[in-house]
């Protein structure tokens, strides 16, 4: 594996205030890799670092292996940026703007292609101030995409979308992964990031609190999950099975068991409730929420 | 091949096309740089008349067409370039811009050549509009002084206006604030109003600022007894070393990044 982005031991110092208070990160090639924290956490004063807009008080980084404190123009070519907070070109449509940024590169996507990546071929010859805010995103990752850059930085791409379009741009998105895009995506979204990333690392306080896949993330493999439903009302839980009952953590109308094992005990569960001939329609099994785990690491933050 | 293939010249011209565009799309900019200017012509001609200037031997409108040709080259390079460019730093687009390859210097030469071109749009409508409704006569001779004060003017007032945007905060304060500087300057430098019967000591200030010298510049080239190609050195001289200024301040102080940019 080959190591797109390498920080060793990053700080940032706003006079007394440290934003960033050492740390360590690796992202391979290929990966969508999610830097997650609560807002004021450090996260885009990292990413202005990596993209070399900020000067950094200490520590080692490498984006490509050019130090982005001296990137010049050919290192520009191979980094693409989608920012937190960037206006459409004004008076430019969607085309126009795709026109003028491609001309800016030495080897640029094709124009048409790039629309069509992002969704947004209805719109091609719109102003792109008259688009939507979602929208406007999307063309702010065509702008970031159209260089054809080896690694593309999302600061908090979805910040303040309604569902639908947050939907719409997770797929774009995920639709980098299939370009063979290294991706570093900031967000303070939990479910954004377990629904793009290969890997992520949460900060808070400037300082790195975890790191794993979103199915590792913080133990959460080790933890347990929970099994919930009703049962109909002239059946008790204390008519469960023994070895379920074992497992109950709470009734208030719905019965909720904690198990280490949730494959095992839903089919015995399951077993049981076919013998007695009862259905269990809202049954659900879950393991602890991310956002759960979430909160737990970035607790004390604001 | 693209524009960056091409080489930093075609690349000056890939971004000036694509400003020039920008801005004639914005209604505002458009009223403000190519139709006001006329409209004052139109204005002044009509309630002061069209008659022989005291002391001078010309026409009003020989008067007035070179003094609103400064007001449009003001308006397209200071006026106009202090909005934009304020805006376009807060809201990021200057911070995106730089995030590619393109040189800095290449966006500052592709703005400062939008300007010019629009100044040089301008003037060309109130000399041809003067000469055929109110009969104003540029001496073919004086072209030339025309041009270069006007391409000077606009180059110096782009500077200005860059180095002006590291003073203002956000898009609301710039209207306000460039009008606040130029609308007394305006009176003051010959561009309204004939300044030869102002108090000497109104003339002595004037005389320091840019405006006076791009006014008198065009005002000179416009005169119909001169002779010469309308060169007034002394007024380019002084234009230039307000260029000088303005290019170290900016150098100083000019940023990419919005100013209300968090940590």
């Amino acid at each position: 594996m080959e190591s797109v982005v390498s920080v060793h031991g990053l700080r940032k110092r706003y006079g007394h205030f440290e934003a960033v208070a050492g740390i360590d990160l690796e992202v391979q090639r290929g990966e969508i890799f999610a830097f997650l924290g609560p807002n004021g956490a450090g996260k885009t004063t990292t990413v202005e670092i990596l993209e070399g807009f900020r000067a950094r008080t200490d520590g080692q980084v490498s984006v490509l292996g050019i130090d982005p404190a001296k990137g010049d123009a050919e290192w520009r070519n191979r980094v693409g940026a989608v920012l937190q907070e960037s206006n459409a070109e004004p008076g430019l449509t969607v085309r126009e703007s795709l026109q003028l940024y491609s001309g800016y590169y030495l080897h640029p996507r094709d124009i048409d292609e790039t629309i069509a990546l992002v969704g947004l071929e209805e719109k091609a010859d719109t102003l792109g101030p008259q688009l939507s805010g979602g929208q406007r995103r999307r063309l702010d990752v065509a702008l970031a995409l159209i260089g054809d850059p080896e690694l593309i930085f999302l600061d908090e791409p979805t910040t303040g979308f309604d569902p639908s379009a947050r939907r719409t741009a997770w797929h774009v998105i995920h639709g980098l992964r299939g370009l063979g895009k290294t991706v570093f995506l900031t967000t303070h979204y939990m479910d954004e990031a377990e629904q793009l990333a290969d890997r992520i690392a949460v900060i808070a306080d400037g300082r790195i609190v975890a790191e794993g896949t979103p199915g590792t993330l913080g133990g959460r493999n080790r933890m347990a999950a929970t099994i919930r439903f009703t049962l109909p009302a002239e059946v008790g839980s204390d008519e469960l099975p023994p070895e379920l009952r074992a497992l109950l953590a709470g009734e208030d109308g719905r019965v909720t068991l904690t198990s280490d094992t949730p494959l095992a005990h839903v089919g015995e569960l399951a077993e049981w409730a076919q013998s007695r001939g009862i259905d269990l329609p809202d049954l659900d099994v879950r393991r602890p929420n991310l956002e759960e785990v979430y909160l737990e690491l970035t607790r004390g933050e604001s | 091949m693209t524009a960056a293939s091409r080489g930093p010249l075609a690349l000056v011209l890939h971004q000036a096309r694509f400003d020039l565009l920008g801005i004639l799309r914005n209604r505002q900019a458009r009223f403000f740089t190519l139709v006001l200017p006329l409209l004052f012509l139109i204005i002044f001609v009509g309630v002061f008349g069209n008659h022989t200037v005291k002391g001078t031997g010309v026409k009003a409108s020989t008067f007035f067409v070179p003094g609103l040709s400064a007001l449009g080259v003001i308006a397209a390079s200071f006026v106009n370039l202090v909005i934009s460019i304020t805006a376009q730093r807060e809201s990021g687009i200057l911070k995106r811009r730089r995030a590619t390859p393109v040189p800095a210097w290449v966006l500052i030469a592709g703005r400062t050549l939008t300007a010019v071109t629009i100044s040089l749009t301008v003037l060309t409508v109130l000399l041809a509009f003067g000469r055929i409704v109110y009969g104003v006569n540029l001496r073919l001779a004086a072209l030339p002084g025309v041009a270069l004060t006007a391409v000077v003017g606009s180059i110096t007032f782009c500077v200005l206006g860059y180095a002006l945007s590291t003073a203002i905060k956000n898009e609301d304060a710039a209207q306000p604030m460039v009008q606040a500087i130029m609308l007394p300057l305006y009176f003051i430098s010959g561009v309204f109003i004939i300044n030869t019967n102002l108090p000497s000591w109104l003339r002595h200030v004037a005389s320091v600022f840019p405006v006076e010298h791009l006014s008198d510049g065009l005002h000179k080239a416009y005169d119909p007894a001169a002779h010469g190609v309308g060169i007034v050195w002394s007024d380019i001289g002084v234009l230039a070393l307000w260029a000088g200024i303005g290019v170290a301040v900016a150098l100083v102080r000019f940023s990419w990044l919005p100013k209300a940019a968090v940590a």
